[in-house]
């Protein structure tokens, strides 16, 4: 994707920070919010992310839920996911729209060694520069929502764009726009923010003392928010991260594992270095060479 | 519908009930979400399974398949013994007050007039009013009289206490009295509520009284005519209202006027009975001009070979003896009654029930064309796909011509929405390969069969010689002036009755409304109801203005809705008879002193002022509306709860008679029906938010989406039966077996009925043999032969079966 | 002139063959994987033509150097288990490294610092392939969960990196000491070299045809 972007970067994979775009106006950050409690499942955001992208996902089977595809895939960037929720008596059906997130703090573009293979605009979309991606899949280990599929046919890392190909030119994503209930709104990020608490306050009126706006600042923030009945147990849909943040381990791996390593290399070299010039070859002098042939002699005698 | 899409956001309360609308109807249920944003609406699912509407529901109640009827009568029971309805609205706008005959009486599941040779009620002479000596109907108004209507619907209801609704629905006591309590919060003229309903209704042997039944709370509670009332049937596909309008039902000719009967022999037959005189003092009585409407239509239908002197050509139409519905025609081809069939847009072997008895009905024709924009099941019904089509090609002779038609984004025309909006729809892309649309196709095979029948005459070759096709390009019509044509225009300069020297409307031009149709052959029209759409300001369907400025959703400039571009049916009833509104809130019309003043075109007469006493549903001969049907339905004037004719249980309220005792069995199908001895799970049929009907699954994404047929089966029921999910299944009615994967699922809720557990599975309707879909057989294998009294829609939704685990389909055989 | 022992034969042509190719897939594997693991270093990517094929190509040299590394550990394992002398040699590591070895036991074929290579890189080749294994996506990606590739990688990066710095103390080594080079080049050393360095070794050794 954005192989034409015209968008201005924030981060870029595996690069130094790029400078603020110079003599403009500091690019609005966009949001994309999913209103759980208005989703009704149809799936029309799934066949226009489809369309849209020309993704040629294959016919399945199906598993017995209405999870279908089963789970992403490089071709299905979005995925609705089905969850029977019993409580006493009481029981609900949550549909989740699952997808990239748009991390203010992506996880996949920290781990991500290839120099621009993934993208953050100064708008907050996460983006994959296919061109860049070399398929390495630590993308996958950086994430903390298990979202990019690493595709066999090309061996590049898909995930859903945001359409930023669409939002560049003023569009709203395709899944938003096709969305029949408006559980989907796209926006600034600030108008999306109070968007979802003008639809808190309605869930709580019907009695979702819980309801919440699902934007996890373990990640700094996200650019795709939910509105959840029930934001005190996010993982009640279909196993959205309670409290997501980038893995310590990859933190580690890709923080100061990186730095340390380095200096240790170039401190090896150096010592070898110093200890070469302040000490000296260690040679082998003619008293060895004697001694030897003497115990030659010895030996052969 | 009696309201509109757009109209749902006026509502505080959505009853879906026999429908799934956010899953059949995902686009429009935009409007529930919109009134529960914006306008703190509740909404109300009851439905068999937990549906995706449910998942956004704010109360949901399970429900056994095919027993609405006893839930909406104990929502009745509840109004009225709580004086939970809008006693004025009730009084002045409906038939409650009115007095009915001393002989009609309901006693042990039948009402007065049953003739159990003939298993129809012949003598219908009880189901009437008491009439005075003017022959106006007689009152009550301090509602004291036991024979007045509301006082027999009370007598009529008490039986279906909450406990006999828990004890036949199935629905827990306590939902069905939260839901009681919610549709009971409605009744005051402040909150309206809407109903929102589609096959899960109609599909039943008591289709037309479920849906009755909600028409009778919506008249209880002052909700019709309403802002966010109504009672809306929420259409399938995209034009199937402009297909009902134009004369899809068998025994109807466009615009919903009335096919002749065998019995109706000449004209005056045929319109004596039909010129409905008012029933009480100044009612307008509508149907009074049922001639002008008629005669309007056969002059479109035949021109000027529709004159005075030949009855306008009343001896042209077919005169029925029984109706030729699809159920009746897949029975007469199974009897090897029928030699050819034309399947047009009609997936027959999928779309009919008992899918052995079509395959068989198909299997005797000599031919059958199917025009269709895809393959369908029917067009290859012969062909043998191993398990999922197990059939013998050699043994089938029947000739299948399959004329590929375009599809809707290939052709332009209009197409009626759910709301009686008419829109016009533009061509996108040409149709591929040899397609042509189904005008084309149509023209041509009328075009041959004329210069034969010219050419060589017959028996009565009159009424198709002479059928008017003076299109400018017969033989592929311009959609716009077929329109024009529906519209209807002026024969002859139409005098003004006022003042004969003034022309209202000079011959040729279109009729801008269908008051001024004539009986006297001066106007030309092929559908009373759509006059209006095409008038000399332009093609109406075209407009898409969606301003809305009463800000109620009625965009008045967008498209047009018929009838007259009403987008409220019965808006006179959303004020008082002083002509007030029942409350600011809900205010729709009012009279300003001079007219009806509001965002919407009046269904009244719009300066006819309040004290003149003309009731608001002016159709009808009362001037009000009709709890009590008198004879208008086969089955009742009041709804009554039978149960499908797979019945789980004895009728709990009269065991004698357990099913619809009007049901029309054909002789061939006395055995089709199961019993629950062997047969003992209730499952019902139902659509999936993916696929179109047996359209979507010739495309890739919408297989992507739901790839595959699965029979969704309750935790209780498959630990019952040692199915996991994921397992194959055998699902066997006594009409077949199907495989399916087995979906296993907590949305089935366990329920209990008449003491004893009732389990309930469901199947989607979508998959078949042909399409990109994994190949199923298809459901309709299970379902009974047998429809609704009233409408002969088929059984769809309630129907028994059982099931067991079972090995997956064996793949299918190489084609040769 | 001085009189000089006959050389020594050191490594078998066969040892030599599998040193440098285990050598050549070490010093492959270090440069690919540094090229992805810090972004400085990505343009090594070019060596291996481009980021994709650099992807592909690591995890097979990776395969190379397992075997081959096998190959050199089945060879050489029995003559790296820990002597007393070791012991004590490591206590004398300061002198060893400021080139003064007088006083210092007699080896056999290998020093300890030999041996701590020999024993670290066979701990960390294991640690590499078997984690390398898990980070293998084009074939393994559903063999494991998230969270085990995610400790797999860091193990992977930990291990390259041990693995590298006791490459530059064995390269290093042979640099420093000098006449070292030729035993993994030709062969052999010199008699003094072994008097010097692996006496008891030499004293095995001497005479031998």
């Amino acid at each position: 994707m954005s192989v034409l972007q015209s968008l201005d970067l924030r981060r870029r994979s595996a690069s130094p920070e790029p400078p603020p775009p110079a003599g403009k106006a500091p690019a609005v950050e966009v949001a994309k919010l999913i209103d759980v409690s208005k989703c009704i499942g149809c799936k029309a955001c799934q066949a226009a992310c489809l369309e849209w992208n020309q993704l040629d996902q294959p016919i399945g089977y199906t598993d017995g839920t209405y999870n279908n595809p089963t789970d992403l895939t490089p071709a299905s960037f979005t995925v609705m996911r089905f969850t029977e929720y019993e409580h006493g008596d009481d029981f609900e059906w949550l549909i989740r729209k699952d997808g990239c997130m748009h991390c203010a703090d992506p996880g996949c573009l920290k781990a991500c060694p290839a120099p621009g293979a993934i993208v953050q605009y100064t708008n907050g979309i996460v983006d994959f520069v296919s061109d860049n991606c070399i398929g390495c899949g630590y993308c996958v280990k950086g994430c903390p929502f298990n979202i990019p599929r690493i595709s066999k046919t090309d061996s590049k890392a898909y995930k859903c764009t945001l359409c930023s190909d669409r939002v560049v030119v003023g569009q709203a994503p395709a899944c938003a726009k096709a969305c029949p209930t408006q559980a989907i709104y796209f926006g600034t990020k600030a108008d999306m923010t109070a968007h979802a608490g003008k639809r808190i306050e309605d869930l709580k009126s019907r009695g979702f003392q819980n309801a919440g706006l699902y934007d996890p600042p373990g990640v700094g923030g996200t650019h795709v928010m939910y509105v959840l009945h029930h934001a005190d147990r996010p993982s009640l849909y279909a196993g959205l991260p309670d409290n997501p943040r980038i893995s310590p381990l990859v933190g580690v791996w890709k923080g100061m594992l990186k730095p340390i390593s380095l200096a240790a290399i170039a401190f090896a070299g150096v010592f070898g270095l110093v200890h070469y010039v302040t000490r000296g070859p260690n040679r082998v002098t003619e008293h060895d060479e004697e001694e030897a042939a003497a115990l030659e002699k010895q030996k052969g005698a | 519908m009696t309201n509109s899409w757009n109209d749902i956001k006026n509502t505080d309360l959505v009853l879906i009930m026999g429908g799934n609308a956010a899953e059949a109807h995902p686009c429009g249920f935009k409007w529930v979400t919109e009134a529960k944003a914006n306008n703190g609406a509740k909404l109300i699912v009851v439905d068999p399974r937990f549906t995706r509407s449910a998942a956004v529901a704010d109360v949901y109640a399970p429900i056994r398949p095919g027993t609405d009827i006893a839930f909406l009568s104990g929502v009745m029971r509840y109004l009225l013994a709580n004086g939970k309805i809008h006693r004025e609205y009730v009084k002045a706008y409906t038939n409650a007050t009115y007095l009915v005959k001393e002989g009609f009486k309901f006693e042990d599941g039948l009402f007065a007039g049953y003739d159990e040779a003939k298993k129809s009620y012949v003598d219908r002479s009880s189901w009437e009013y008491q009439f005075d000596e003017q022959g106006m109907v007689k009152a009550d108004d301090t509602l004291q009289d036991r024979n007045c209507v509301l006082n027999l619907l009370k007598v009529h209801v008490e039986r279906y206490t909450p406990e006999m609704v828990e004890r036949i629905t199935g629905t827990p006591k306590a939902r069905f009295l939260q839901i009681c309590e919610m549709i009971a919060s409605t009744s005051t003229g402040e909150r309206t509520m809407t109903s929102m309903y589609a096959l899960g209704w109609t599909q039943h042997t008591t289709g037309a009284q479920n849906i009755r039944s909600m028409a009778m709370i919506q008249l209880l509670l002052g909700n019709m005519g309403m802002p966010g009332g109504g009672v809306n049937a929420l259409r399938g596909h995209s034009n199937v209202q402009g297909i009902t309008d134009l004369a899809l039902l068998s025994t109807s000719t466009p615009g919903y006027l009335v096919l002749p009967t065998e019995k109706e022999a000449t004209y005056e037959d045929y319109v004596k009975s039909r010129r409905f005189k008012p029933l009480r003092p100044g009612q307008t009585s509508f149907w009074q001009n049922y001639e002008k409407f008629f005669v309007s239509q056969q002059k479109s239908l035949f021109g000027k070979a529709a004159t005075k002197e030949n009855d306008w050509a009343y001896d042209y139409l077919p005169k029925f003896d029984v109706s030729y519905d699809v159920l009746k025609m897949v029975d007469m081809m199974a009897a090897g009654q029928m030699n050819g069939l034309f399947c047009q847009g009609l997936n027959i072997l999928m779309a009919a029930p008992s899918k052995n008895k079509v395959a068989a009905g198909l299997a005797k024709l000599k031919w059958m064309v199917v025009i269709d924009p895809l393959q369908t099941e029917t067009a290859r019904f012969w062909e043998n796909h191993g398990e999922f089509n197990p059939v013998d090609p050699k043994a089938i002779q029947t000739e299948v011509i399959q004329l590929p038609a375009s599809a809707y984004a290939e052709e332009e025309g209009s197409a009626t929405n759910s709301s009686r909006v008419i829109m016009w729809h533009w061509k996108a892309v040409e149709g591929p390969g040899e397609s042509k649309s189904d005008m084309e196709i149509m023209s041509a095979l009328h075009l041959r069969l004329k210069a034969l029948y010219a050419k060589n005459g017959g028996a009565f070759p009159d009424p198709i010689v002479n059928t008017m096709w003076d299109y400018k390009s017969p033989e592929n019509p311009d959609p716009a002036e077929v329109l024009k044509d529906i519209n209807g225009y002026a024969l002859e300069d139409i005098p003004d009755p006022a003042d004969p020297n003034k022309v209202l409307l000079a011959a040729g031009k279109l009729l801008p409304s269908f008051a001024l149709m004539r009986d006297d052959g001066k106007t030309s029209g092929g559908m009373w109801i759509y006059t209006g759409v095409y008038t000399e300001a332009g093609n109406m369907s075209m407009r898409r203005d969606a301003s809305d400025p009463t800000g109620l959703g009625i965009h008045p400039n967008w498209g047009f809705a018929w009838p007259a571009n009403r987008r409220v049916l019965y808006n006179r009833a959303s004020a008082d008879p002083d002509g007030k509104p029942w409350s600011q809130r809900k205010k729709y019309l009012e009279w300003n002193g001079q007219r009806w003043a509001g965002g919407d075109v009046p269904d009244y007469g719009p300066t006819v002022a309040p004290d003149k006493n003309v009731g608001p549903f002016i159709m009808n001969q009362e001037g009000t509306a009709r709890l009590f049907a008198r004879g208008g339905m086969p089955d009742g004037p009041f709804p009554e709860h039978y149960e499908p004719m797979d019945a789980f249980v004895a009728n709990p309220l009269h065991p004698k008679v357990t099913t619809n005792p009007v049901v029309r069995v054909f002789a061939a199908d006395a055995k089709s029906f199961g019993t629950p001895d062997k047969f003992p799970i209730v499952a019902t049929s139902y659509r999936l938010a993916e696929h179109f009907h047996y359209w979507t699954k010739n495309v890739h994404n919408n297989a992507v989406l739901q790839p595959e047929m699965f029979v969704e089966i309750g935790e209780r029921l498959a630990k019952a039966k040692g199915i996991a999910n994921g397992d194959w299944v055998e699902v066997s009615s006594q009409r077949g077996s199907i495989k399916a994967k087995a979906a296993v699922t907590k949305r089935i809720r366990p329920i209990m009925v008449d003491g004893k557990p009732c389990d309930i599975v469901g199947l989607p309707i979508h998959f078949g043999f042909v399409g990109v879909t994994r190949k199923s057989q298809p459901v309709n294998t299970l379902t009974p032969p047998v429809g609704d009294v009233s409408a002969q829609t088929p059984e769809f939704k309630a129907f028994l079966v059982d099931v067991k685990k079972t090995t997956p389909p064996a793949s299918q055989p190489a084609t040769a | 002139m001085t009189v000089e022992a006959k050389p020594v034969s050191r490594y078998t042509t066969a040892a030599r063959i599998n040193h440098w190719i285990t050598a050549i897939s070490l010093i492959l594997l270090a440069l690919s994987g540094l090229a992805l693991f810090h972004p400085w270093l990505f343009g090594l990517t070019a060596l291996f033509g481009g980021g994709q094929l650099t992807r592909m190509l690591h995890p097979w040299i990776g395969v190379v150097l397992a075997v081959s590394f096998l190959g050199l550990f089945l060879r050489f394992f029995t003559l790296n288990f820990w002597k007393r002398e070791d012991t004590v040699w490591m206590k004398n590591l300061g002198s060893v490294i400021n080139n003064k070895e007088e006083g210092l036991p007699e080896l056999g074929k290998y020093n300890a610092g030999q041996k701590l290579v020999f024993w670290g890189q066979s701990i960390l080749i294991l640690l590499l392939f078997c984690s390398g294994l898990v980070l293998w996506d084009t074939y393994f990606a559903d063999a494991t969960s998230v969270d085990q590739k995610r400790l797999a990688a860091v193990v992977h990066a930990l291990c390259a990196i041990g693995a590298i710095l006791i490459w530059i103390v064995h390269v290093y080594a042979a640099i420093w000491v000098k006449g070292t080079l030729r035993a993994m080049t030709r062969g052999s050393v010199t008699g003094g070299w072994a008097w010097k360095h692996h006496r008891k070794w030499f004293r095995q050794e001497v005479g031998k045809p």
